[in-house]
């Protein structure tokens, strides 16, 4: 009873809190809240000392709760969003082939966009989506865009009002069925690049608005691959990067660039090329670190730039945590709980 | 006739992929694209059957007053809603006001969150699992430290006093586009092998398990 | 100062509930979270058919009506696909179910032979110096590992003959290549788990409560 007690003072403090948040932003009361960079300094060396307290704490043999490590990472990657720190982001070659493969085109050139993902992987490939179309607004390309996951086309729409508005542009500026179209979703993964190899027009009979395929002048004269001049793949697992890869590069000569989740970037890796041998990839983005490059390179900072302090923060707590429980565990913990079985 | 047919089906259409990749021309070229049609319709179903499935598992539980059947009704209701505001936006639904506020205030947070939640798990296991037992597992921990450094911009600020291209975002690089690679390579090279022959097997009638029991 | 809709608003709030619904879970299985579980899975199972009806269904078989008459072959065997509902006919499922796994094994054997298995086998016959040996000291040691590693790690997965003698040790160097590989693969997990965490912290103190400027 004690606990329940407790437990609904809790949830009434955050309820009464986050409503005061609210109404607040609403009427302006704040404006959002930044760390100046001594108070980085702080919460940087608090953090730091509450991993030494749970090292001397997993040294006496008292392993800190589930709950609490939990608690630590979710404060731990919260706060470095309240800071504003200006973190150096190296380019690697893997995604500049990704870009080079845009910078190759000449203005009007075909690139299809291949959004195989849904929301649960879009923190990491939704920065990449809105860099890359950003990126073919710029140089004058027409965007054809298509899910091999149903929620890809709603992504890519999403994507697309993104960049758009934080670019100044409208609907005039970039025209539905002249610059850009969506294709919509269609099911059969592998099979779809496949019968696209032969006609793309005898998969998607119309848009994902239902106009029919001839009626849109951008893709009118798009027969299948051989009219498209460069593709990218965003994608989360199957069907994905391997499906294009095996399909769309190896059978039907397309120039593939991709950029997947973390997860999946290393499985993909044997497809890149090397300095001699030119790959079945001609780039890779890969995670988080992958969109922060990307949004370099094509200049339209967003969200993987400014999540990349937290994720050097979650990086360092992860390392942190496999230090400790490391060195209690050869510091005698061999035979304790800390076997980590 | 029930097991016959199904490895008649199999065999045939497998057989004609396997040939139109040599011959890809007419008839082989028309069948490969009836067949990748076919596929991509009867798929569709397969993932509607899915949907009809929940519906009547969800159903008979609250038929039953099972446990969680309210849970249940939960399913049936959200899915109702999702299903009729969906068609009542026509054909281009996901541009509808009402289908696209269900997808960026409900779809959205809950797929991502739930996706989100492993972190935590990931975290905790780090914490409480990964011990560098023997030389397998060091190797294991040191190459995925170098790389979880190399890979944000943490690493080579650690690093800067190190010449431009020797940094750690270098190293992870190195790492991932060589031994990481070769590995990858391996593990690539042996799934291919055994999936190429699996697939023979079925084509061939060998492996008969995706048919079921009975007759 | 914020200009939301009634709905706007609402939809924000819905969000957040959901989203802290699913985190509840961190603290103990709950209601709260059974409840969001189950919305999850409504609207989900909802999305896929609204989706596959108009992109798919409504896209064949009216917009392209009359134009190619074989697709209502595949119509007929999607509809047996669905006749696995009815215990007494379920049995017809079979076809299409066999279709499946013939267009599947027949398309992914030859993908995996050529793209998985000989491009790479080629990828990793290559020149070990570089082109007119114009590799760096890092490339040469890394085009050796690439070769080295490759080649021990398939040795590895060889378990036909028993890991002893020179065939063994030529496994256990295989067997290091792949831990440094799980590593890499391990780092990279952490990676993306965290960046979705970061996504829905992100929308909880910026997009929900704006304490983020």
């Amino acid at each position: 009873m004690k606990t329940r007690t407790i437990e609904m003072i809790v949830l009434a403090l955050l309820v009464i809190s986050s409503v005061w948040a609210y109404v607040g932003k609403i009427n302006g009361w704040h404006h959002g809240f930044v760390f100046s960079s001594s108070v980085s300094l702080v919460i940087m060396i608090l953090l730091a000392l509450s991993l030494v307290w749970i090292l001397i704490r997993t040294l006496q043999d008292k392993l800190v709760g589930r709950r609490i490590v939990f608690l630590y990472i979710g404060v731990a990657l919260s706060l470095p969003l309240f800071m504003s720190i200006d973190q150096p982001i190296k380019v690697s070659d893997e995604v500049r082939g990704v870009y080079q493969g845009l910078v190759d085109l000449q203005p009007g050139s075909k690139v299809l966009i291949s959004f195989d993902y849904d929301p649960a992987s879009a923190p990491e490939l939704q920065p990449m989506a809105e860099a890359i179309l950003g990126e073919c607004i710029e140089r004058d390309l027409d965007m054809i865009v298509l899910g091999l996951w149903p929620m890809g086309p709603q992504q890519a729409t999403m994507a697309l009002d993104s960049v758009m508005s934080r670019m100044g542009l409208t609907e005039q500026d970039v025209v539905y069925g002249e610059d850009f179209v969506n294709l919509g979703y269609q099911a059969g993964g592998e099979f779809v690049i496949q019968r696209m190899g032969s006609s793309f027009e005898s998969m998607f009979k119309s848009d994902f608005r239902g106009t029919p395929y001839q009626d849109l002048p951008i893709i009118k004269n798009v027969k299948n691959f051989s009219n498209i001049d460069y593709s990218v793949n965003l994608s989360a697992g199957f069907p994905g990067t391997v499906e294009w890869v095996q399909v769309g590069v190896d059978r039907f000569g397309i120039k593939l660039g991709a950029g997947n989740t973390a997860v999946q970037a290393p499985t993909v890796y044997p497809y890149m090329g090397t300095l001699e041998k030119p790959g079945q990839l001609v780039g890779l983005m890969g995670g988080m670190s992958g969109a922060a490059e990307i949004e370099k390179l094509t200049n339209l900072k967003g969200k993987a730039t400014l999540f990349m302090l937290s994720q050097s923060f979650a990086h360092v707590i992860v390392i942190a945590f496999i230090i400790i429980g490391n060195v209690a565990y050869f510091r005698g913990g061999r035979k304790s709980k800390l076997k980590g079985e | 006739m029930r097991r016959e047919i199904p490895l008649l089906i199999t065999g045939i259409v497998g057989v004609v992929f396997i040939v139109s990749y040599f011959i890809p021309h007419w008839p082989f070229s028309q069948m490969n694209n009836w067949f990748s049609d076919w596929f991509s319709i009867i798929q569709a179903c397969a993932i509607f059957l899915g949907a009809l499935n929940l519906l009547m598992v969800s159903s008979q539980k609250i038929a039953r007053k099972a446990e969680g059947w309210g849970y249940a009704a939960v399913i049936i209701a959200t899915f109702i809603m999702m299903v009729g505001i969906g068609f009542s936006g026509g054909v281009g639904f996901r541009e509808a006001a009402g289908f696209d506020w269900l997808y960026r205030f409900m779809y959205i947070p809950l797929s991502a969150t739930m996706f989100a939640i492993l972190g935590f798990f990931v975290a905790s296991a780090s914490y409480r699992a990964f011990r560098a037992r023997n030389v397998e597992a060091s190797l294991l921990l040191v190459a995925a430290f170098l790389v979880m450094l190399g890979r944000v911009p943490v690493g080579d600020m650690v690093t800067s006093f190190m010449p431009d291209g020797s940094q750690m975002s270098d190293l992870a690089s190195w790492i991932m586009n060589f031994p990481q690679k070769a590995g990858q390579r391996a593990i690539m090279i042996g799934i291919a092998l055994g999936l190429v022959s699996t697939s023979l097997r079925i084509i061939l009638g060998i492996e008969r398990s995706h048919l079921g029991g009975g007759d | 100062m914020e200009h939301l809709t009634f709905w706007g608003h609402f939809g924000v709030w819905v969000a957040a509930f959901l989203t802290l619904g699913i985190y509840s879970f961190l603290y103990r299985d709950n209601p709260w979270y059974k409840f969001t579980e189950a919305v999850f899975i409504g609207i989900s199972a909802g999305y896929w058919v609204v989706v596959l009806f108009f992109d798919n269904f409504y896209g064949k078989f009216w917009v392209g009506r009359g134009e190619e008459p074989m697709l209502w072959i595949g119509a007929i065997l999607g509809l047996m696909m669905l006749m696995r509902l009815v215990p007494k006919i379920g049995w017809i499922a079979r076809w299409p179910l066999a279709f499946i796994v013939g267009a599947t094994s027949g398309l992914w054997m030859m993908n995996y032979l050529t793209s998985n298995a000989m491009s790479q086998v080629q990828s990793t016959i290559m020149p070990l110096f570089g082109e007119g040996f114009g590799a760096s000291f890092g490339e040469i040691i890394g085009n050796l590992i690439i070769i080295v590693g490759t080649f021990t790690g398939l040795i590895y997965f060889f378990f036909s003959k028993e890991h002893k003698g020179a065939f063994g040790a030529t496994a256990r160097v295989g067997i290091w290549g792949l831990m440094i590989t799980f590593g890499a693969m391990f780092g990279y997990t952490v990676m993306s788990r965290m960046s979705l965490l970061i996504g829905r912290v992100d929308f909880i103190f910026r997009d929900w409560l704006g304490l983020i400027q």
